[in-house]
């Protein structure tokens, strides 16, 4: 076989030999060369660059802590909730783990939020990375039903009633709804069948399909090569001599080095939440979920967790049409499909903000604004603004945060389905041809 | 200092509850390293809680943690069972507690957390006589409580004084309801309320009893994540040096 006619290695000093004998039996070297040594990023990586690399991190921590975990939880409706507080107080380090795992939770779709949002600030989905982006997209998509998933194995009360109140969405769906709610949670009601199933999809399912898409994520992205934050395509501009993007630099060492210094300070943040305040408030763990999981007493006032909030606000904000819940559920579904479409949404000639023009730059502020406060309003009961004075015409009456909702739905919706007429008309400015730095 | 502080706020009125909306909770002067504290709170706990509430997920044996050693917890705290790895359970009958107060009392075990230590602390000190319930009494903060005020041989017994006045200005009507001590307790009004303050104590560090360890490791974990954040920022300047 010509596998063993490649060259021995030469750079490892006295690991050469080892090096040598892997090499010619695995692709080590061109692996390691072609995905770290060898690739070449742009040299001018910000701080939104970190969360790319720090988001894989937790899912690694998710892993990890997850597995200790399992081997302590019991996915049963009778003693889930009391396992956990065995690993809480019986298992040695058993709180570290839990609070590691739950802290991981957030922070997970904190570093997802902020690379998205870094996606779309430079234009990271445009031609020639749509694939990055859509596997970017299904990624998210598969962390929501992860972490969903999740939520209720601790079988607390809002467990329970979160998951009572999420598959009852399924339940408006047109036709099948009640077939298809009662096919989810295997019973008529949220039981123990439902925390058997979901045990299984949030130990096995979901962990193998991130896994899988995040490995494609990647390839995909070093396929084409990483964006940054000018949007300028660093890979058509070769320096001769070396053969090398004039400003790109090798990922390993120089940007190994650099996420290790975003580790450092991402555990920062991540340790003192963990040690000193792994509640977050009642965002991070909700009081409510210290009380055993009761079907028959249902807790005032049911929010989901802080990361689902912002569709959550959405779902809310739209009225019930022909005595059915299902156009909010659909309008909360869309919210998340859309981002599929916004490679081809996009009909700017600059990838990055910095170039963008004035409208751009209004209607991203808008979107970012938007999603932030619905987050809020998702928290919160709809009555948290009061109400309208009765002589306001129309909406007199009503309550404010309802109808603030209802505009920023608009507006979240706006930013998309605007965009290729916004983009189109802008007055764009001149990309540089190098990066600047 | 602390002593000092922790007066002061035992000694501000209490018992001013709005009529709309939540009760105003007070602030529960208490300090999860302040083991005697919860020492004598677990004793108050045995003592009158453990009667019909169970701590099924406590162990005996997890006193330790407040500076106890295992005679000690055997001879004074345990009446129920005699090994000190057994959990907490109640002797009361979940069936004839239901009988008698209608609901099953709730285990306590996560109390601290799922109530907050000043919920506890304002509820257990809210309770009022009320001829019209079921057991003669009720709680400003918990409105209809199934339960009795257990505690009353301390406090003694509160009546609920509601005062109505209407705001000059706006001409709203302004309903106060305010706790008055009607019979003494054993227990002064401050001592009473440094007596629930111990047994609320207990209740947060049951709620979750690694939570004094959880805090020194994390300073630990803290000073060594400050070097490491130091040590790679400096790799990273050196390596990135060349970069032009």
């Amino acid at each position: 076989m010509a596998a063993l006619n490649k060259p021995p290695v030469t750079e490892a000093g006295r690991f050469n030999g080892i090096l040598t004998w892997v090499d010619q039996r695995f692709p080590l070297m061109a692996l390691w060369k072609s995905q770290l040594s060898e690739y070449y990023a742009p040299k001018n990586f910000n701080f939104w660059y970190y969360f790319g690399s720090l988001a894989l991190l937790v899912l690694v921590i998710q892993i990890t802590s997850g597995i200790f975990l399992t081997m302590n939880y019991k996915p049963d409706a009778a003693s889930a909730f009391a396992s956990v507080e065995y690993i809480m107080r019986d298992v040695p380090g058993g709180w570290f783990i839990r609070y590691i795992h739950s802290t991981g939770a957030s922070m997970f779709f904190v570093c997802v939020y902020l690379h998205m949002v870094r996606g779309l600030m430079y234009g990271s989905y445009r031609k020639p990375r749509e694939l990055t982006w859509l596997f970017g997209v299904m990624i998210y998509l598969a962390l929501m039903g992860e972490a969903f998933f999740g939520y209720l194995l601790p079988w607390g009360q809002m467990s329970y009633w979160g998951a009572q109140v999420i598959i009852n969405l399924f339940g408006t769906v047109p036709f099948i709804g009640e077939a298809l709610a009662v096919w989810i949670r295997g019973d008529y009601n949220v039981s123990d069948a439902t925390l058997n199933r979901f045990f299984a999809l949030h130990v096995v399912a979901l962990p193998l399909v991130l896994l899988g898409l995040v490995a494609a994520h990647l390839m995909a992205l070093h396929e084409t090569g990483s964006n940054n934050p000018d949007g300028v395509e660093i890979y058509n501009d070769i320096d001769p001599k070396s053969g090398h993007p004039k400003d790109g630099i090798p990922f390993h060492p120089y940007y190994t080095i650099k996420d290790f210094y975003g580790v450092a300070v991402f555990l920062i943040v991540f340790s003192a939440i963990v040690f000193f305040t792994p509640e977050m408030g009642g965002y991070f763990l909700e009081a409510n979920n210290f009380i055993p999981a009761d079907p028959l007493k249902t807790p005032a006032h049911i929010a989901p967790v802080w990361y689902f909030t912002p569709f959550y606000a959405m779902l809310r904000a739209v009225p019930p049409m022909f005595q059915s819940q299902f156009p909010g559920v659909a309008v909360m579904g869309a919210a998340t499909m859309i981002l599929f479409l916004v490679p081809w949404l996009d009909r700017g000639k600059v990838k990055s903000i910095r170039y963008r023009g004035p409208k751009y730059r209004v209607m991203f502020t808008l979107f970012i604004f938007a999603f932030l406060v619905l987050g809020y309003l998702g928290v919160e009961p709809t009555t948290v603004w009061g109400q309208f004075g009765k002589d306001v015409p129309l909406i007199g009456g009503d309550y404010i945060a309802l109808w603030v909702a209802r505009v920023l739905t608009v507006v979240y919706f706006a930013f998309f389905i605007g965009m290729p007429f916004y983009t189109a008309s802008d007055k764009e400015k001149a990309v540089p041809k190098r990066v600047t730095w | 200092m602390k002593k000092i502080l922790a007066i002061l706020l035992l000694a501000i009125p209490f018992a001013v509850l709005a009529e709309e909306g939540d009760p105003v909770l007070d602030r529960a002067p208490i300090d999860p390293n302040d083991k005697l504290s919860v020492q004598r709170g677990a004793q108050i706990f045995v003592n009158h809680c453990l009667n019909c509430h169970g701590a099924n997920v406590m162990r005996y044996a997890r006193l330790q943690d407040i500076g106890l050693t295992e005679a000690q917890i055997r001879d004074n705290l345990m009446f129920t069972t005699d090994k000190v790895g057994d959990t907490m359970t109640t002797a009361l009958d979940p069936k004839i507690a239901k009988a008698a107060f209608g609901v099953v009392p709730p285990d306590l075990s996560l109390a601290g957390r799922s109530r907050s230590p000043d919920w506890l602390y304002s509820y257990l000190r809210s309770f009022y006589r009320d001829p019209a319930s079921k057991t003669g009494w009720n709680n400003l903060v918990f409105p209809n409580v199934a339960m009795p005020h257990v505690l009353t041989e301390y406090q003694g017994v509160q009546a609920l004084e509601v005062e109505q006045k209407m705001e000059e200005s706006t001409g709203d009507m302004r309903v106060t309801k305010r706790l008055v001590l009607e019979k003494k307790g054993t227990l002064s009004p401050l001592d009473y309320d440094r007596y629930t303050a111990d047994l609320v104590n207990y209740l947060a560090y049951m709620g979750e009893p690694a939570q004094t360890s959880r805090r020194h490791w994390g300073i630990l974990v803290m000073f060594f994540l400050a070097a490491f954040a130091v040590i790679t920022l400096m790799l990273k300047k050196e390596f990135w040096k060349d970069v032009h």
